[in-house]
C-alpha cells in the first residue's frame, strides 16, 4: 500500500495545473467571482477548451475518446480542477448517457453520438423520473407503443435538469405494460426538437430555473434509437444510476467548499475575532473536514482498491450518502457563518443590475444554496433508496 | 402549577385563527409578497381595527386588551403557522415592549398608535460587524443642543420599507464594544438624512440597509436612559426571541402536519409512504421537536419577569432548543416531499425558508448555548 503521489504523478499535477491557468477563460472567472448565473454558452465554454486538449472524457476508454488517465490521475485532475473553481461539465453526456451508448449502444449509435458528445455539439438531458414515481424509478408510466419502424411515445417526465437547453434527451419508457415493472422498459434516445415534445419550467426554492416538466404527445422515435434491447432498458438504468452516484459524491468540489467556508469564516468578525476563533464554529469545521477525509479515502479505495476494475456497484450507494450529507452541512456552515446576510434575496442579479449587491459578496447565495442543496439527498434515488440498497445488497438484509 | 390558557387567550386564538384562515391562505399570501410593496396594507389595519389584535400585549388603559408576553407568543404563533409577514414582531413585541418599559408621556403618545395600527416600527439593531452582539455598535448619536445627531449604517432591518418609525439602537458613548454607553431611540422614519435601501429577503419579507447621515432626533426620542440602554435593549431582546420561538412552534407544527398529510397520500412501491418504518420514525422524531418548541416557548416566555441571569439563561435554552428543532423539522419535512419539497409551488418549502430564518435571528443555536453556559455553568 502507499498513499503517496509517484514522481510521474506529481509531474502530471503540475502539467493539469499549469493547463488551468494559462486556459481557463477569464472572463468566465470574473462571472464566477461575481455570483453570477451561468449559461448555456458560459458551460460550453470550459467543455470546448477540454475538448480541444482531449481531456474531456477522462473516465472513457481510449478507443472512444478517453484520456487513459490511471485512476490516481482521474483523482488528480478533479482535485485540480475543482481547486481551481473550473465550472462544472454537464454531466448528462458526458458522465451518463456516454458510458450507456458505449457499452450498450450499436456501432451506429457509437459512431454517430459519442464525438458529439465530446465536442460537446449536443447539450444532453435526462428523462427518468416522472411524477408519482421519484425514487420508485420503475413504476414509470410514459408508455412507447411500436408503429413500423418507430415509437410513439406518450408520457411526463419531471426534475429534468436544464432540459430547456438540451438537443437530445435519454428516456426511460415502458415497451410492455404486461410485464413485471423493471422487465417492460426500454432505453430511447429522442431528439427534444421532435414534435410533440413541451417544456415547462420549475422553479426552485432559490429561485433557480434549474428543473422542468417534460411532456411528450405522440412523439415519433425511430427504433433505432433504442439503445440495447427492446424491455431491457432497465440494464442500461442501473449501470448509469451506478455511474451517477460516483459522480455525486462530490469529494474534489467539497474539499474546495470547505476552503471558502473557512475564507468566510476568517473575514466575518464575532465579537472582533474572526469567526473561526469561535470554539463552536472551528469545531464544525474540523468534524467536516474529518468526515471529508473518511469520504474521500473511502472514494480512493474504491477507485484504486481491488475491485477497481469492477465499475461502481453498491458501494457508490455509500459515496452518495456521505456525499450529499456533507454538501448539505457545507451550505449550512456558508448559511451560519454569514449571519444577518443571509436573509436579503437578489433574483437574477447581474443581469444589467449594476447595483452592488446587499452585504457581503460571498453572503448573495449563502441561503439560496442551502435551500438548492437539499436537493442532494433526494436526486439520484433518495438517501433513504441508497440505505435500502447497502441493506439489501451489501448486508443482505 | 397550570399550563391552562385563560378566556380571553383561547378568544385571541380564536378569533386570529379565524381571520388568517379567511384572509391568509398560501396563495393570496405568494400574490402580495410578489407585489412591488410586499404586502397587503388591509391585512394590517384589520389586524388593528377589526381584530384589536395589535392591543394584545398592552394596558386597557392605553386601549389594549392589558394582556403580556403570553398574548404575543398566541398571536405569533398563529402568525408562524400561516407564515404571515405582518410586522406584529418589530411593531408590537419590540417597540411596545421598550415604549411598555419606559413608560411615561413616550409610551401614553405611541401605544394608541400601534394598537390603532397607524404605526408601523422597523426595530434598527444589527450591524455589519455585530453578528449577535447587542453591544457591538458603530452607529453613533452625538449630542447636539436639545436633541442628537445620528450616523451610521444598520444592516437587514425587516420590514423597514413598510415602517412609519424606526426603534434605534445607537453608541451616545464608550468604545465600540462597551456595555455602557448604548442608548435607544424611537425616531420617525422619515426624516432628513435616513438614506434607505430595500429588498426582498429570503423568507418572503422585506427589509432594508439603513444609512443615517447626520439625522437630527429630537432629545425626547431616547427611550430610557442615555448610555444604560444596554439592559433595556437586552429584556426587548429576549422578549423578541421567546415571540420568535413561538412563531418558529407554528411554523414547525404544519412543517409536520404538512409531512403527515403528504405521506398518506403519496404512493411509493405501491404503498402509502407513512407506512415505511423509516419515515414513521422520522415523523415520530419531528412531533417531538415540535412539542418540546412549545414547552420551550411557554417556559421562556413565563420567565421573562424573572431577574436578568435568569431570564437570560431561560430565553438562551429555548432559542437554542427551538433553533435545532427548527432546522430539523425543516430539513426533515423537505427530505421527505422529495423533489416537490425544494419547489416554490407547494407551501412547505416556504415554511422550510422562515424555519431556517428564525434558526439564526436573535442568536444561532452556538450563540445561545454559549450564553446559557455563560450564565448558569460559570466556575
Amino acid at each position: 500500500m502507499d498513499m503517496e503521489f509517484s514522481p510521474e504523478d506529481l509531474a502530471f499535477q503540475q502539467e493539469v495545473r499549469q493547463f488551468i491557468a494559462e486556459n481557463y477563460p477569464a472572463d468566465l472567472r470574473d462571472k464566477q467571482d461575481e455570483g453570477e448565473e451561468m449559461s448555456k454558452e458560459d458551460f460550453l465554454a470550459w467543455h470546448k477548451i477540454l475538448y480541444k486538449k482531449g481531456w474531456i472524457a477522462p473516465a472513457w476508454p481510449v478507443e472512444y475518446g478517453g484520456t487513459g488517465w490511471t485512476p490516481t490521475q482521474r483523482f488528480i485532475w478533479s482535485e485540480e480542477t475543482a481547486r481551481a473553481d473550473c465550472i462544472r461539465l454537464m454531466p448528462f453526456g458526458l458522465a451518463m448517457v456516454g458510458p450507456v451508448i458505449y457499452t450498450f449502444g450499436t456501432p451506429e449509435q457509437k459512431a454517430h453520438f459519442l464525438p458529439r458528445i465530446l465536442s460537446g455539439e449536443d447539450w444532453w438531458c435526462q428523462g427518468y423520473s416522472e411524477p408519482g414515481s421519484g425514487s420508485d424509478l420503475a413504476s414509470l408510466r410514459t408508455t412507447a407503443v411500436a408503429d413500423g419502424d418507430d415509437y410513439i411515445v406518450n408520457g411526463q417526465k419531471t426534475w429534468t435538469t436544464l432540459a430547456q437547453h438540451a438537443d437530445w434527451g435519454f428516456f426511460l419508457v415502458r415497451t410492455d405494460k404486461e410485464a413485471k415493472q423493471q422487465e417492460g422498459i426500454s432505453f430511447l434516445l429522442i431528439d427534444m426538437k421532435s414534435p410533440g415534445i413541451t417544456v415547462r419550467p420549475i422553479i426552485t426554492l432559490g429561485g433557480e430555473h434549474e428543473v422542468n416538466e417534460v411532456w411528450l404527445e405522440d412523439v415519433r422515435v425511430p427504433q433505432s434509437q433504442r439503445v440495447y434491447e427492446e424491455n431491457k432498458g432497465w440494464t442500461c438504468a442501473k449501470f448509469l444510476l451506478a455511474h451517477e452516484r460516483t459522480g455525486i459524491a462530490g469529494v474534489a468540489a467539497s474539499k474546495r467548499g470547505i476552503e471558502k467556508v473557512k475564507a468566510i469564516a476568517r473575514t466575518e468578525l464575532d465579537g472582533d475575532k474572526p469567526l473561526l476563533a469561535n470554539a463552536f464554529f472551528k469545531r464544525k469545521v474540523a468534524e467536516l473536514e474529518v468526515d471529508l477525509a473518511a469520504l474521500e479515502f473511502t472514494e480512493l479505495r474504491s477507485l484504486a482498491g481491488p475491485n477497481a476494475n469492477r465499475g461502481p456497484g453498491p458501494e457508490s450507494s455509500l459515496l452518495k450518502i456521505k456525499g450529499s450529507e456533507i454538501q448539505q452541512r457545507l451550505t449550512e456552515l456558508s448559511l451560519e457563518a454569514v449571519g444577518h446576510y443571509g436573509a436579503p434575496y437578489f433574483r437574477g442579479f447581474g443581469e444589467g443590475d449594476n447595483e452592488h449587491p446587499i452585504g457581503p459578496d460571498y453572503a448573495h447565495r449563502a441561503a439560496p444554496t442551502y435551500f438548492n442543496m437539499r436537493k442532494t439527498t433526494i436526486y439520484g434515488g433518495s438517501n433513504e433508496i441508497q440505505r435500502n440498497i447497502i441493506a439489501k445488497m451489501v448486508l443482505g438484509l | 402549577m397550570d399550563f391552562t390558557y385563560t378566556e380571553t387567550q383561547d378568544m385571541i386564538r380564536d378569533t386570529l385563527a379565524r381571520f388568517l384562515g379567511d384572509t391568509y391562505d398560501f396563495e393570496t399570501r405568494q400574490k402580495f409578497i410578489n407585489s412591488d410593496s410586499g404586502r397587503d396594507p388591509a391585512i394590517w389595519t384589520a389586524l388593528a381595527q377589526e381584530l384589536g389584535m395589535l392591543g394584545a400585549p398592552f394596558a386597557e388603559e392605553h386601549g389594549g386588551l392589558g394582556g403580556g408576553a403570553l398574548e404575543n407568543a398566541i398571536v405569533m404563533e398563529e402568525l408562524g403557522k400561516v407564515i404571515a409577514i405582518e410586522p406584529y414582531l418589530p411593531t408590537v413585541v419590540i417597540a411596545g415592549g421598550a415604549l411598555k418599559a419606559v413608560g411615561g408621556a413616550q409610551a401614553d403618545a405611541m401605544i394608541p398608535e400601534i394598537i390603532a395600527g397607524s404605526a408601523i416600527i422597523a426595530f434598527a439593531y444589527a450591524e455589519p460587524q455585530g453578528r449577535y452582539d447587542l453591544a457591538n455598535l458603530r452607529t453613533t448619536a452625538k449630542k447636539d443642543g436639545a436633541g442628537y445627531v445620528l450616523n451610521g449604517h444598520k444592516g437587514v432591518v425587516y420590514a423597514a420599507p413598510w415602517a412609519t418609525h424606526l426603534l434605534v439602537t445607537a453608541r451616545t458613548g464608550g468604545g465600540h464594544r462597551d456595555r455602557d454607553g448604548v442608548s435607544l431611540f424611537l425616531i420617525d422614519a422619515n426624516l432628513p438624512g435616513i438614506v434607505r435601501r430595500d429588498y426582498p429577503t429570503v423568507d418572503g419579507s422585506r427589509a432594508s440597509e439603513i444609512y443615517f447621515e447626520n439625522v437630527a432626533i429630537p432629545g425626547d426620542a431616547l427611550l430610557g436612559g442615555e448610555g444604560t440602554g444596554l439592559p433595556l435593549i437586552e429584556q426587548i431582546v429576549d422578549e423578541a426571541t421567546v415571540a420568535v420561538c413561538a412563531e418558529a412552534t407554528g411554523v414547525m407544527q404544519k412543517l409536520h402536519e404538512g409531512t403527515l398529510e403528504y405521506t398518506q397520500q403519496r404512493k411509493q412501491f405501491g404503498v402509502p409512504i407513512a407506512k415505511f418504518q423509516v419515515l414513521q420514525h422520522r415523523m415520530v422524531d419531528m412531533f417531538m421537536e415540535v412539542e418540546q418548541a412549545r414547552s420551550m416557548t411557554i417556559m421562556g416566555t413565563l420567565k421573562l419577569g424573572l431577574p436578568a441571569n435568569e431570564r437570560m439563561a431561560a430565553v438562551s435554552a429555548a432559542k437554542a432548543k427551538v433553533a435545532r428543532g427548527a432546522n430539523f423539522v425543516g430539513q426533515n419535512a423537505i427530505q421527505t416531499h422529495g423533489g416537490i419539497g425544494i419547489t416554490q409551488e407547494l407551501a412547505i418549502g416556504h415554511y422550510f425558508k422562515r424555519a431556517t430564518m428564525i434558526e439564526g435571528q436573535f442568536g444561532s443555536h452556538d450563540y445561545h448555548m454559549d450564553r446559557y453556559e455563560r450564565i448558569t455553568l460559570a466556575e
